[in-house]
């Protein structure tokens, strides 16, 4: 603990604080007694495991959660916020993970939704419009990054995080708090970059900026001050320049953490997966192989045509042309079905939109593609079926009162381990996970990796899509690089290092070719 | 009426402790929130008509109450199905109409056979359920509009075929009397049918992956399509089997009023289906909802219906008091979800 925590004595302190807030949702305690100060014009990092109840902070600062206990203060003065509206009013934003974008409408529009500038009648006034956002964005340093008149449909989670962060520097009132909650995990690494920019800025400019991520290098990077939770209390507050990694997971885990991969020879030669010349509509002339036991890493920049593959392969894409064989099978694929059935295992990207259940237990997120050989007669075995669920709820150290409990109650990496759990448990011949690790912990990252070693020493074939290089450099055998939707580039354990992997993907820019197609967001399905 | 089914476990609830202590815990966790609510209610207005006049709580006229929402709970029943999917079959009471017809009319042409006449509905019935189904996946129409032809057509249909007047006189046959008057164990035969179905619903619901991929395609359909579903057969079949279903309730139908109606005795059972659906705690959007709480709900609906009608209140009153109910219930619904009231709701 330091001295940058409330002392009442002194002249009230500047910035954000939480005096004393607890929370809870009907028997779960998501926070208890936390008092935590985050001073203008500093970057403050939230740090903890998964359900460590960094979101809930976050919303009862911005207002969407109202404490069980406790208050908010700005600048010393409590705070009664009912809603997010109020909390916008006092200067306190929030850049969620997932903004509201209107799709129909550009960039302008909104960013100034509900301020749109107006000539007489009530007709909208584009000349001005166009002059604010354009001043706006040269202000801000976007005037590159973003183009003013592309419509909210046509926007990458990158930029859509950037119209929102626009809307909270552009509106009438002044921004004395911002909190990013996980911005990072859908953004390309010259976003990330550019991010991190316009953060030092809003430092700068005496804006106490709140921080929530569980990558260590941006945390290091970016933060003044890092503030530990653990299970609903504050386990720490450290100075970023006077602790380390180490001291960071002690105080989130509460035990000493050796090492996260692990590191095996498994392989055969045995071709599990042989794919090739594969087309669809966004990837090209695509030729892969893995191996039984081997782990294959899909590694490129957001965009590279990555998760499209992955949802080929899953039956989800039409196919143009080329081959998949699964163990020598050739797979006609009409849908994730018949994929499924032969043998193959996708973990899709956005666990939100294609993969959860919200409103159905973790036991029934995590038996579904199971229930084949949970069932007789057609009727599921239930002790069975909670013995699964159980077993895998355990091994990912999902954070929850039972394996009852909704989805929806799950904080974000928890949901995100139910997503794996259920492919895990299901054990395919070839498992392909898309960004298995996004928003999960530190802790639970290693016994993921565990997970994919031991179903690779049983003789699966992994192919991990991710976009974090180390990641990708310690689960991987092989290291396969997309771009533009094709394969630019094999690279074996010995020769794959990060340099050698970014160039690979960036081929062409790096050639000077021009890129034949628009940056997409990934996990666009169809 | 009959609610002994244990209801699901779909309704929201307290979390369950970790360790499941057996006994009253488990069994009023097992209820839910939102059925304990409709027992209460069902409490109140049976102690308070019940206290108004001394037949109400009588074993024959609960028997009365039993067999006037049969029909309706039969509908009301596969309705959840339809809801739990994330669609809605508005045209329930029109399909239950027109099969109704058709076993008067197949009854009377094949020279009084019972058998073939409830052969003939059952089979029209599947295939008019069949052609929503299609009509809703392969013509892409959305569910509402697509069976809001459905209830204006199939309705035409029956008067069409049956020129607007009720057929046939099927109250001379041993199987129609059986079904509108026999009894067995003391029940009353369509308290029966109704019982078998609901219990075979819930059943398919609860304890098979059938039930399972229904519950996923309603809470997530692309994330139901990625686990291996084959939506399109799901849907297809579950607007079949309703329309199974509603033939049912129109032999029903004909057995109780004796000859086949085209258009009385059925209209308006699409907005009994729907009200004892989304007062069971289904939720429109899907994915969510179960046996139990429909059951109950249409029991509430049926007492308080007889409570009215024997408090000789006017029938216009009833209908005001279900619409006030189908409201109050997804107000409800929606207060527990948290819903913003920004634009239109979900
Ligand atoms: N609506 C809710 N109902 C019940 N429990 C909830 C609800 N929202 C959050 N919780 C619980 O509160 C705890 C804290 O959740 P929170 O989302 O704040 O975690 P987090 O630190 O942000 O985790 P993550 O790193 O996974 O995002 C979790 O145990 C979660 O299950
Ligand atoms: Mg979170």
């Amino acid at each position: 603990m330091t001295a940058l925590d409330l002392s009442p004595a002194d002249a009230p302190p500047s910035g954000l604080a939480a005096e004393r807030v607890a929370k809870s949702f009907g028997s779960v305690q998501a926070l208890q007694g936390v008092t935590l100060h985050f001073p203008s014009g500093q970057v403050t990092a939230l740090m903890g495991e998964n359900g460590a109840g960094k979101s809930t902070l976050l919303r009862i600062l911005t207002g969407d959660h109202r404490p069980s206990e406790g208050r908010v203060l700005l600048d010393g003065t409590p705070l009664d916020l009912a809603s997010p509206i109020d909390a916008r009013r006092a200067g306190i934003r929030i850049i969620p993970q997932e903004p509201e974008i209107i799709p129909h409408v550009s960039v302008a529009e909104n960013v100034y939704v509900g301020s749109l500038p107006r000539r007489s009648g009530r007709r909208l006034d584009r000349a001005e419009l166009r002059r604010r956002i354009t001043a706006d964005l040269a202000r801000l340093g976007f005037d590159k990054v973003l183009d003013p008149d592309l419509l909210g449909s046509e926007l990458t989670a990158a930029q859509r995080q950037l119209v929102e962060i626009l809307r909270a520097l552009t509106g009438e009132v002044q921004t004395r708090a911002i909190a990013f909650d996980e911005p990072t995990s859908s953004l390309s690494e010259h976003e990330v970059e550019a991010l991190f920019a316009l953060i030092g800025r809003l430092r700068d400019q005496g804006i106490a900026v709140i921080y929530v991520s569980h990558r260590m290098k941006e945390i290091f990077r970016l933060a003044d001050r890092i503030a530990v939770l653990r299970d609903g209390a504050l386990s720490g507050v450290l100075q970023a320049a006077e602790t380390d990694e180490r001291e960071l997971v002690r105080l989130m885990v509460g035990r000493d953490m050796s090492s996260l991969f692990v590191r095996q020879d498994v392989a055969t030669d045995e071709v599990v997966l042989d794919v090739r010349g594969l087309t669809t509509d966004d990837v090209h002339d695509v030729s892969l192989q893995v191996r039984a036991g081997e782990v294959v890493a899909l590694a490129g920049l957001i965009g590279a045509g990555r998760s499209e593959l992955a949802l080929a392969l899953a039956g989800d894409a039409p196919i143009r042309s080329g081959e998949i064989r699964l163990g020598g099978r050739l797979l006609r694929l009409r849908s994730p079905k018949d994929a499924i059935r032969a043998g193959l295992g996708l973990a899709p990207e956005e666990r939100k939109a294609q993969a959860l259940f919200l409103q159905r237990t973790i036991r029934d997120n995590t038996s579904l593609v199971s229930l084949d050989r949970l069932s007789r007669w057609r009727f599921v075995r239930r002790r069975d079926e909670r013995a699964l669920a159980q077993e895998y709820t355990d091994r990912l150290r999902v954070r929850a009162p039972s394996i009852e409990a909704e989805a929806r109650t799950l904080s974000g990496g928890n949901q995100q381990k139910v997503v794996l759990a259920r492919w895990l448990a299901r054990r395919p011949q070839l498992l392909i996970l898309d960004e298995p690790t996004r928003g999960v912990d530190i802790g639970a990252k290693a016994e993921i990796y565990q997970i994919i070693a031991d179903l690779a020493r049983a003789g699966s074939a992994v192919l991990v899509i991710s976009s974090e290089l180390p990641e990708v450099l310690g689960l991987a055998d092989r290291v396969v690089v997309m771009q533009n939707g094709r394969v630019t580039g094999e690279l074996g354990r010995a020769q794959a290092s990060e340099e050698a992997v970014l160039a690979l993907a960036m081929t062409d820019d790096l050639a000077g070719a021009p890129r034949t197609e628009p940056d997409t967001p990934t996990g666009v399905s169809r | 009426m009959t609610t002994g089914t244990a209801s699901t476990t779909e309704q929201p609830h307290a979390q369950p402790e970790p360790g499941r202590t057996a006994g009253l815990g488990t069994l009023l966790g097992s209820v839910g929130g939102q059925n304990l609510s409709l027992v209460g209610a069902l409490a109140v207005v049976l102690v308070l008509f019940g206290s108004l006049n001394g037949n109400y709580l009588s074993w024959e006229n609960i028997q009365v109450i039993a067999e006037a929402v049969t029909i309706a709970g039969l509908l009301a029943v596969v309705q959840t199905v339809v809801i739990i999917c994330g669609g809605l079959d508005i045209s329930v009471g029109s399909q239950a109409g027109l099969a109704s017809v058709v076993s008067a009319m197949a009854f009377t042409s094949t020279g009084s056979s019972a058998l073939l006449g409830i052969g003939a509905a059952v089979l029209v019935g599947g295939a008019v359920g069949l052609l929503n189904g299609i009509v809703i996946i392969y013509g892409r129409v959305n569910p509402t509009i697509a069976t809001l032809a459905g209830l204006a057509a199939y309705k035409g249909v029956a008067q069409l075929v049956s020129a607007g007047r009720a057929q046939g006189y099927v109250l001379n046959d041993p199987l129609f009397i059986f079904l509108s008057r026999g009894k067995i164990a003391g029940l009353p035969t369509m308290v029966w049918i109704l019982i078998l179905v609901a219990v075979g619903v819930h059943v398919l619901l609860k304890y098979t992956d059938i039930g399972r991929n229904i519950y996923a395609i309603g809470g997530n359909d692309t994330a139901a399509r990625l686990a291996g579903i084959n939506l399109n057969k799901y849907l297809v079949s579950v607007y079949a089997l309703t329309g199974t279903v509603a033939a049912v309730a129109g032999v029903l139908l004909t057995a109780r009023t004796g000859s086949g109606q085209p258009v009385s005795g059925s209209e308006g059972l699409e907005l009994q289906s729907i009200t004892a659906a989304a007062l069971g705690g289904c939720a429109l959007k899907g994915g969510k909802g179960g046996v139990g709480g429909t059951l109950l709900a249409v029991a509430l609906l049926g007492a308080l219906q007889n409570g009215l009608t024997i408090q000789g209140i006017n029938s216009f009153w009833q209908n005001v008091a279900q619409g006030l109910l189908l409201v109050g219930a997804v107000v409800i619904q929606q207060r527990r979800n948290r819903e913003r009231a920004i634009g239109l709701p979900a």
